[in-house]
């Protein structure tokens, strides 16, 4: 593997800071093995794309990082995921519940829970045990207007999650995961259960985003990396293949197998 | 070797009836199923006729032996709280019985309710695949218990223990009286025989809110966890919101259970219809009056016969509509998603 990543650190202009970074992590589905050694930096405040063929592993990585798996017997970890600018911390030796309220997750099928709208938002504080009511209905106006939803809702925010529109809920979730003020948001194709418009709206929102927010996305859209991340990472049958600024990824790629990929040769 | 397997297969001989005994074997064969499928719609449409035909005979001897009309027959009927139809006169009122039956039902609710819904979360959400393989099946063989155990249980084990508690809180509360001052609960009431209705619908209604639970998808579990939630606030704030529907079908069906419940009750609850909701008295359900009058030498065409389908047509309306309401109910819980 190739690591040109300090290079493409050197090119930018702004400096770059380094939010969390994975150190040969390598990750078991009881037997078998899903993840290989994988090295990768996570940046801040910037979108880090994962790309590749289906079953590659993508989503397998992004459920390490909130350690989704471990809600399913028999998964194990080998590795380090550091999170944390000065003091990082292993990720993968903190209680998982801990590490899952630094970390929020968007589904690729918008899952509102069956309550209001603003009971959706306020879920995340509810859990930790936050009751103050002016609290609540500032976080989840804030949330709401940084998810771009606002308008839209806010004279219904005590109508079901469920009675809004496909793309209106996918917002509605990253409202959710906005709300605890999170690290890092993982999202696991967010677009793929979506309407074209609906996922332009999400696009343009990731976009924005990134100013307040560090946000690691699986896509199978390749345009849809191109659009939204500043650096991508191409995995193949649970290998990181190359990982690279999104431009030099797609114009010039070290790896014949990336080259193959983003020319869309197979996958 | 290869040589040889395949000589094998090509000497087969060819057993392939022609074709028209094919297709008339097949339409036996379809014929005899429909048959089977329909005769319990046949049944239960016999049933109902019989039901509805003896109770329009029952009315008509009430009028006939009461002289009332129909209309005060029917008030009579459903107003009524003295349930005497052996002896005259005649006492037709059915409301005694249908306390009896609510008493032992909400009384047998409080404990398959609360139980039944804890256990099936513990089972759904928190138990590893090893205790749930073992709990499951005892779950299942506990629903196959015939009821009469659960009858003689309430009678030899659950009342005697009542009778021992309750008479010992009241020596704690209110000592130094003479024993025959203290209430007594007697041998045959409705809350042990209740109880054993509670213990016997548990099973079921763990069952199917589990199923209700189950049935909630990954996404909405995951989606919560992924906030940061932990396994019980999980269930209580998204698993048991997304599946009310089908855990209020679970309620529904297993008091319609309750209701239509018999040998607990009529070993157990008493046989003298008695209009009062005190769980600590004895009185008939609607289920044990039917027993009741019926273990005796019953001559077709008697009012005492009659009296049964009167009291059978409640029960059956009763179990009816529940069942049709716990029917919708999960119905929608399946359409949300
Ligand atoms: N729960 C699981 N148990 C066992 N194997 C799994 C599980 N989930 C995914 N896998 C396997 O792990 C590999 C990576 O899957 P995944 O991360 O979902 O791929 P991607 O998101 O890139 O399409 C695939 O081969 C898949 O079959
Ligand atoms: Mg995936």
């Amino acid at each position: 593997m190739v690591k040109p990543t300090e290079e493409a650190v050197v090119t930018q202009q702004e400096p770059l800071r380094k939010l969390a970074e994975v150190r040969d992590l390598n990750f078991y589905y009881g037997r078998t093995q899903a993840l290989k050694n994988i090295n990768m930096p996570i940046y801040e405040k910037k979108v880090t794309a994962l790309i590749g063929p289906s079953g590659c592993g993508k989503t397998t990585l992004l459920r390490c990082f909130n350690r989704m798996h471990d809600l399913y017997p028999g998964n194990r970890y080998e590795g380090q995921i550091l999170l944390g600018v000065d003091q990082p911390r292993n990720l993968l030796e903190m209680d998982p519940i801990e590490v899952r309220m630094q970390i929020g997750m968007v589904f690729q099928k918008p899952n509102p829970f069956p309550k209001s709208i603003y009971e959706n938002i306020a879920y995340g504080l509810r859990v930790r045990g936050i009751k103050d009511r002016a609290l609540l209905d500032e976080v989840v106006e804030r949330s709401l207007r940084n998810a771009a939803l606002w308008d839209e809702v806010k004279d219904r925010l005590k109508e079901p999650g469920t009675s809004l529109s496909g793309g209106q809920q996918q917002r509605l979730c990253i409202a959710r995961a906005l709300a605890t003020d999170p690290e890092i948001i993982l999202f696991d194709e967010p677009t793929s259960a979506l309407d074209p418009i609906a996922t332009v709206s999400i696009e343009n929102l990731i976009v924005e985003l990134k100013e307040q927010v560090t946000i690691l996305i699986v896509t199978h859209n390749l345009q849809q990396a191109i659009r939204v991340s500043q650096f991508t990472a191409f995995m193949y049958l649970g290998e990181l293949v190359e990982y690279n600024d999104t431009m030099s990824i797609f114009t010039k790629p070290v790896e014949q197998k990336t080259a193959d990929y983003v020319s869309g040769r197979f996958g | 070797m290869a040589q040889d397997s395949f000589s094998v297969k090509t000497n087969l001989p060819l057993t392939l009836p022609s074709r028209t005994v094919r297709i008339w074997r097949e339409r036996v064969i379809a014929g005899v199923l429909f048959l089977a499928a329909i005769s319990s719609v046949l049944t239960t449409l016999v049933i109902v006729y019989i039901l509805f035909s003896e109770t329009v005979i029952f009315f008509e001897k009430v009028m006939e032996v009461d002289r009332v009309s129909l209309w005060e027959a029917l008030v009579e009927f459903f107003t009524g709280t003295d349930w005497s139809p052996l002896i005259e006169p005649l006492g037709i009122g059915i409301l005694p019985l249908l306390a009896g039956t609510l008493t032992t039902c909400f009384v047998g609710l409080c404990v398959a309710v609360p139980l039944g819904t804890i256990a099936a979360i513990y089972l759904s959400e928190f138990a590893p695949a090893k205790v749930r393989e073992i709990l499951k099946p005892i779950l299942e063989i506990l629903a196959g218990v015939p009821t009469v155990v659960y009858g003689y249980f309430a009678l030899l084990v659950i009342t005697p223990v009542l009778q021992k508690i309750i008479l010992g809180v009241q020596k704690f509360l209110l000592p130094g009286r003479n024993e025959w001052d203290y209430f007594q609960l007697p041998g045959f009431n409705m809350l042990g025989a209740g109880i054993a209705v509670g213990l016997m619908v548990l099973p079921y209604v763990c069952s199917l809110v589990e199923d209700a639970l189950q049935a909630v998808p990954l996404e909405l579990r995951e989606g919560s966890y992924a906030m940061g939630a932990t396994r019980i606030q999980t269930a209580l704030n998204v698993l048991i919101p997304a599946a009310i529907s089908g855990i209020a079908a679970a309620y529904i069906l297993g008091f319609s259970r309750a209701v239509g419940e018999t040998m607990i009750v009529a070993v157990a609850a008493g046989l003298q219809p008695k209009f009062t909701f005190n769980p600590f008295e004895a009185a008939a359900t609607t289920t044990a009056f039917i027993v009741s009058v019926s273990l005796g030498d019953l001559p077709h065409g008697s009012f005492e016969y009659q009296s049964i389908f009167a009291a059978g047509i409640m029960l059956f309306f009763a179990t009816l509509f529940m069942n049709v309401l716990g029917y919708f109910l999960s119905r929608r819980y399946r359409e949300v998603y």
